[in-house]
């Protein structure tokens, strides 16, 4: 007879049946368990949330009041839940960031949330675990996805800040809020020009505990020169930025390797820095599982599930909702 | 800066300025090989295709070790083959010999060679690179750059580079066309030997958005109708002939009779036009024209069943004089001389007769009537005007009659390129028949991006079947789509052809059910052949 799976795709979300709560729902539940604190994987409305706890306070930013108590574990640490035992490992997406470990009856299933194998100096870096089911995101799961090292990117990005900066315009970098906009501000010296910083990205900033010496919290009165400005991406196309004309404007992101997508997003700039791991990435983190089942819960599915298992790895697709919206940096 | 870096600057910025910057200073700077090949495909010029799309797919899966499926599901989301293979290609490392010359010239001569030897080649090339440089010398290898820089714009940064008038450099670099011997010094020569057989830049027309009112007096303006085909200059000097499109193409071998007319008139004249395919004496759409145009070899029963005729608008050079800074008036006068001395024995030759019309309300109702006469739209000319370069505003108008439109469900969506790279954006469109869809239109252009967002959603969350990259999706948006023209079609299932199909909007009012029927798509193609006929 077959086992009941430990974890399974319920109309709520990501379940474990047998504990009998939720993994990153997309609908409010009686208990969540968060991988990170980005609004495609946390959702308001449930009764209580589990979660790293450098996402703890992430989650009271961004999930406002009406959502229920959120307790914080440390990584590795164990939460027996109905005989199932639950544990967080670092995924290096973003500060606070984890995949759920579940293990039941000898059995061990992962869920990645969203990863990345790069170190980028501000998460923990991801930590392959061992498991027999990997479930796995695959945002960037084509080939033509392959990352450059980030000191390559980020001197790129200095150099175009120079050069605006002896033409006497502004810099302006699109980058989320949580996760992207640290890595950027971690990565720049800040002694090379004034660094402004937009409010959601400042809260966020704050809500880490972020080192913001040399920063400068960007108002409506705020004019200058020469100046490196980090906006989320929401500010594009409205007017927030008219009074920092003139301004050369970039966007720091996996999408930036596609031509097309980025003229779409009408981005002069296009600096190829992801989050997300790249096909690479992706390839090596799953063999480090040593998973002999794969499931897929967003990107890429179908073509990277047919490479894996053309590359002898049991793969198939699962229909999540997830990378719908500022997860999958679009 | 080499030419592959040349590329991606233009393709970063917007500002029109900034190109021709970049480009002048490219040409400034460029060694005289590259200097030649930048202009030849900067302009448009294409490298013959060494290995066909699927030949390159297949290359670049050997190269990579990917499998073939996979090279594709990755094309299907870059929206670009060169830029594809330029990603899944690794490891290059880039060489001396990447300047654009080195390129073309080894390209050029790789068509005579065996498919594996050019595979080889190509191959051999690719590892020389880096990936920056891999999808420009791609673009050149799949047939365009594609990089939104105009003739015009070309021009105009050779003008700033040589230092003369761009109207000037538009003229030399015609009779500059050998790459083997263009360098700035020939551009800076004067030209004209007896022997010049080069057209003049044409003159291009702006449509004219929201109706001519505001154009003033109609008594200052001259209408013509606006025809159907194909825009040319006959240039006759020293008992010599030549024909030239608006791509500055050389077309003389495709139009026998039109050589055989322009033989008749007198040296030193360059007439204006539009080639048209006749039916019956009467010049007919493009359609016609098209089945013409398809053929490679002219047979004498190809030549007889379907004539074409030449309608002449202007007169650029007259007794061996530029009339080109004469009013159009003038010029009109001059040209009416010329064509009435020779219609009478040559029925190829006509005069674009003006259009009498009283205000522009009764203009309006002409131009709405204009298809029954093989004809687009109408024409509106400043009478005071000279003959302008390029499309200059102010002078020449176009003003088309109002498409055709039906209201049909999008049944089938692919991903589309460029811009659109990833997003489902390239649509088929059906229309009733007995209860089943049945398609007739393909269009990609029409919606804005955030309409075309949204449809991609719809699509992914709506799919149907998937085969290969085509979505059969749910029946259920309507789309009122617009054509230029529709005839009757064996080869479409529908049962007819439409022209220039395009999106108008999205008829978010409407459900599936009461979109348009074959009936109403068969019924239109019968009313513009019938009001056509009556013509005749």
């Amino acid at each position: 007879m077959t086992r009941e799976p430990l974890l399974t795709v319920s109309p709520a979300g990501l379940y474990c049946p047998k504990a009998g709560v939720y993994l990153d729902p997309w609908q409010p539940v009686e208990r969540a368990l968060i991988t990170h604190a980005h609004s495609d994987h946390a959702r308001p409305g449930s009764k209580s949330y589990l979660c790293h706890h450098t996402t703890v306070p992430l989650l009271h930013a961004r999930l406002g009041t009406s959502s229920g108590q959120v307790q914080g574990v440390q990584y590795g640490e164990e939460t027996a839940i109905n005989g199932v035992r639950f544990s967080f490992f670092p995924a290096g997406h973003v500060p606070g960031s984890a995949q759920i470990l579940a293990e039941s009856d000898g059995e061990r299933w992962v869920f990645s949330g969203d990863y990345k194998t790069e170190d980028d100096g501000v998460s923990v870096p991801f930590e392959a675990v061992r498991c027999d089911v990997f479930i796995s995101e695959c945002t960037f799961g084509l080939p033509v996805f392959a990352w450059r090292p980030q000191t390559e990117v980020f001197a790129e990005l200095h150099d175009w800040w120079k050069r605006n900066q002896s033409q006497g315009a502004n810099s302006v970098v699109s980058a989320y809020a949580l996760g992207k906009a640290q890595r950027l501000l971690g990565h720049i010296d800040r002694a090379g020009g004034r660094v402004l910083v937009h409010s959601a990205v400042w809260a966020m900033c704050e809500a880490l505990g972020f080192d913001m010496s040399g920063l400068e919290r960007a108002s409506a009165e705020t004019r200058a020169e020469g100046a490196l400005v980090v906006v989320p991406p929401a500010v594009l196309g409205g007017s927030w930025l008219n009074r920092l004309a003139p301004y050369s404007l970039a966007a720091l992101s996996g999408w930036m390797a596609i031509r097309g997508m980025r003229r779409r997003r009408g981005i002069e700039k296009g600096f190829v820095l992801s989050d997300h791991a790249d096909f690479k990435g992706l390839t090596s983190a799953i063999r480090a599982t040593g998973a002999s089942r794969v499931l897929l819960t967003h990107g890429y599915t179908a073509p990277f599930a047919k490479w894996l298992t053309e590359q002898g790895v049991d793969a198939s697709e699962l229909g999540t909702s997830y990378g719908t919206d500022d997860g999958e940096e679009q | 800066m080499s030419f592959a870096e040349l590329y991606h600057a233009l393709s970063d910025t917007s500002s029109t300025s900034e190109k021709v910057r970049l480009l002048s200073e490219h040409f400034r700077t460029a060694a005289p090989a590259d200097l030649a090949a930048a202009v030849y495909v900067l302009r448009g010029g294409k490298v013959e295709r060494a290995l066909s799309s699927k030949q390159l797919r297949e290359l670049c899966a050997e190269v990579s070790g990917l499998p073939l499926w996979l090279i594709d599901e990755s094309y299907q989301i870059v929206g670009d083959l060169a830029e594809t293979i330029a990603k899944l290609v690794t490891g290059g490392e880039s060489t001396e010999s990447n300047s654009l010359a080195r390129w073309t010239e080894m390209l050029q001569p790789l068509r005579q060679l065996p498919l594996d030897e050019r595979k080889r080649e190509v191959a051999q090339a690719w590892r020389q690179m880096l990936e920056h440089e891999r999808l420009v010398f791609n673009k050149l290898l799949t047939g365009g750059l594609r990089i939104g820089v105009s003739r015009g714009l070309v021009n105009k940064a050779l003008a700033a580079a040589v230092g003369v008038e761009e109207s000037l450099i538009a003229q030399r670099l015609l009779s500059n066309r050998d790459p083997a011997t263009m360098s700035l010094e020939r551009l800076r020569e004067p030209l004209h030997s007896e022997s010049d057989l080069s057209p003049y830049p044409f003159c291009l027309a702006h449509p004219i958005e929201g109706g001519p009112a505001a154009l003033g007096s109609p008594e200052e303006w001259l209408a013509e109708w606006k025809w159907d085909g194909i825009r040319a200059q006959i240039v006759k000097r020293a008992g010599a002939v030549a024909i030239w499109s608006r791509g500055e193409e050389l077309v003389s071998e495709s139009f026998p009779e039109l050589v055989e007319l322009a033989r008749c008139l007198p040296d030193g004249t360059v007439l204006d036009g539009e080639i048209v395919a006749l039916r019956g004496g009467e010049a007919a759409d493009f359609a016609l024209l098209q089945q013409r145009l398809n053929r490679k070899r002219l047979s004498a029963a190809l030549l007889a069943s379907i004539p074409v005729g030449f309608i002449a608008y202007d007169i650029l050079e007259c007794a061996s004089a530029d009339q080109r800074e004469a009013p159009l008036g003038e010029r009109r006068q001059r040209l009416q001389e010329i064509v009435c001395k020779l219609s009478a024995a040559n029925r190829a030759l006509r005069l674009s007769e003006a259009v009498p019309f009283s205000s522009w309300q009764h203009l309006d109702e002409l131009r709405q009537a204009a298809r029954e006469r093989g004809a687009e739209g109408v024409m509106i000319k400043a009478l005071g005007s000279p003959y302008g370069v390029g499309r200059k505003r102010g002078a020449w108008w176009k003003w088309k009659a109002n498409p055709l439109t039906v209201d049909g469900v999008l049944v089938y969506a692919q991903r589309g390129h460029g811009r659109r790279a990833g997003l489902y954006s390239d649509y088929t469109f059906a229309v009733w028949r007995d209860g089943d869809l049945v398609p007739f239109a393909k269009a990609y252009s029409g919606l804005t991006d955030a309409e075309i967002r949204e449809v991609d959603a719809f699509v992914k969350r709506h799919t149907r079947e998937k085969f290969g990259s085509v979505r059969t999706v749910e029946p259920r948006l309507v789309f009122e789509i617009a054509f230029e023209g529709i005839q009757p079609s064996r080869r479409h299932k529908a049962g007819v052809a439409v022209r220039f199909p395009r999106i108008l909007r999205w008829r978010r009012d409407k459900p599936a059910e009461e979109a348009d029927s074959v009936v109403s798509l068969l019924a239109l193609a019968s009313s513009v052949r019938a009001s056509g006929r009556e013509q005749t």
